[in-house]
């Protein structure tokens, strides 16, 4: 059998795989988390419950209305996004005045009323959500075995973020995001109406979440505490990247995720802290973190 | 006198927190005049530009252009009944494009200078116009700012001390610009403190002391009013 650095391949390979699907999942939340931040400035601690909330609605549309995968695709992240527009315009909207404190104390308490609510209904073990069947089985790559569910997740991902970083960077409501993101009473005073757009951003970091909560159904099974397990992981990376960088995020999610994987691998003690430890270096080397502007 | 102003300020008054900075400032501006705020350092004419274009929120009195009151209207709604804002910081966008940081603000009439226009007008802009949008040179960063609010089709323009730590001929391309925009009728508020500079292009100019207007005089009596001035700005 084939080795590297006495490591079988398949096993490395196999990690390394295991490592892109937890880093698409990074990167799309951290996605969410950095565009939220960067326009609000505010550290949205409910993306984990968003996430959660986005695998709990494929869930529900397939078991109470027998609504199928793909249509919840599409449905999960509009509910999600709709519930955090609502959100945004009763509640974290009063908040941009005062210190950005209260805005990560109220997506908390948020986090805590929607995960203690599902748990609550639905106990904290995981329910079972079935892959559809145009995406069950594997191929086998001649050097390795994939699983087809698992190899579209990483495509799906890469998909939602190179289409999330075309939106803002090429597009004029990207232009618009962007400015706001620098001096937001400019772009106001300028004719654009940045409480909407602060509303539409907060809406879509929440939708992008609740995509990866779908996506994350088949594989992770859903439960009410799947969120919080990953946000951590989550905030880490943004800080990696560099607080409010969109494509610093992005890499970032993909490249930890892998390096996690390889720990696995190499020396799986430490697989668990490896991106605390490599969040802990940059803070200390670079602390605008690896994509990050200084201010 | 006759004709009703473009824009009209009548008793002002404006707080920054609990300080109270502008008091009872009134302003008239007719249509196709240059009006330049002359005073001191802190004597409240940028204050004044950010009263009237709603960023200074708590204010009392009255704003009108064309007849519409402005001060009941949200921030955003302002820059559509027709002002165009050129702030003192030039506030050019880091994360923008030349070009993205020109077509930024929309369009409020029809009547703006198209971007053809605006890069024949400024051809460093046309040259550059790739450029991340804060490597330009400051001359250059403040001519986008400018040439920014032509394409929106503003009826009046707000600019906040354009010439401030240029260079002289930049000072003079901007004062040509200006004259440029007389000529089309364009109406202008300036805030400047460089007499040279607002001789040349204003027809009016008011007196600011303290957060109130002391004086007003037609641009011709400038000379003759020049030991007056320099009283009061401590030139």
């Amino acid at each position: 059998m084939n080795t590297i650095f006495g490591i079988p391949t398949p096993a490395l390979y196999g990690q390394v795989l295991i490592g892109l699907i937890n880093g698409s999942f990074y990167a799309m939340l951290s996605l969410g988390l950095a565009v939220i931040f960067g326009l609000l400035r505010v550290i949205n601690f409910a993306h984990g419950a968003q996430y959660m909330l986005g695998a709990f609605a494929a869930y529900l549309l397939l078991n109470w209305l027998g609504i199928n995968y793909w249509v919840a695709l599409v449905l999960a992240p509009l509910v999600v996004g709709a519930v955090a527009v609502v959100i945004e315009r009763t509640m974290l909207s009063r908040l941009y005045g005062v210190d950005h404190l209260y805005g990560l104390l109220l997506t908390f308490g948020l986090a805590l009323i929607f995960e203690g609510a599902f748990r609550h209904w639905f106990g904290a073990a995981g329910q079972p959500y079935a892959a559809p069947s145009q995406l069950t089985g594997g191929v086998n790559l001649g050097f390795m075995f994939l699983p087809i569910y698992r190899g579209w997740v990483v495509v799906a991902s890469l998909v939602v973020c190179i289409g999330t970083w075309l939106l803002i960077e090429k597009t004029r409501l990207g232009a618009y995001l962007r400015a706001a993101t620098e001096n937001a009473t400019l772009v106001q005073a300028f004719g654009v109406n940045v409480p909407l757009l602060l509303t539409l951003t907060y809406g879509l970091g929440a939708a992008l979440a609740a995509f990866a909560g779908v996506l994350a159904a088949p594989i992770y099974q859903v439960s009410p505490l799947m969120g919080s397990n990953l946000i951590i992981i989550v905030f880490a990376v943004v800080v990696v990247g560099g607080m409010g960088s969109i494509l610093g995020a992005i890499v970032t999610g993909y490249v930890l995720g892998v390096l996690e994987g390889l720990t696995k691998v190499f020396y799986p003690e430490a697989s668990s802290i490896v991106i605390f430890v490599i969040m802990a270096i940059v803070l200390l080397v670079r602390p605008a973190g690896l994509f990050g502007r200084e201010e | 006198m006759s004709s009703a102003p473009l824009l009209e300020v009548r008793g002002l008054n404006a707080w920054y927190g609990e300080s109270h900075v502008l008091h009872g400032v009134d302003l008239d501006i007719r249509e196709g005049e240059t009006v330049t705020l002359l005073g001191r350092n802190g004597a409240g004419k940028t204050t004044t530009l950010r009263a009237i274009m709603g960023i200074l929120r708590r204010r009392e009195g009255v704003i009108r252009l064309c007849g519409k009151d402005l001060l009941s209207l949200p921030l955003h709604k302002v820059a559509q009944t027709g002002i165009g804002y050129v702030p003192e910081e030039r506030g050019i966008f880091a994360s923008l494009s030349v070009s993205e940081n020109l077509i930024l603000p929309p369009t409020v009439s029809d009547s703006g200078m198209s971007v053809e226009e605006i890069y024949k007008l400024f051809p460093n802009l046309h040259e550059r116009r790739s450029s991340q949008g804060t490597k330009l040179s400051g001359g250059e960063q403040q001519m986008l700012a400018i040439a920014r609010v032509l394409r929106t089709g503003a009826k009046i323009i707000l600019l906040d001390e354009p010439t401030e730590g240029l260079a002289p001929v930049i000072v003079q391309r901007i004062g040509d610009v200006l004259m440029a925009l007389k000529e089309r009728g364009m109406t202008i508020l300036l805030v400047e403190q460089n007499f040279r500079f607002a001789r040349k292009v204003a027809d009016r100019f008011y007196l600011m002391e303290d957060g109130r207007m002391v004086n007003s005089f037609p641009g011709h009596e400038l000379d003759a009013r020049m030991d007056e001035l320099h009283e009061v700005l401590g030139v």
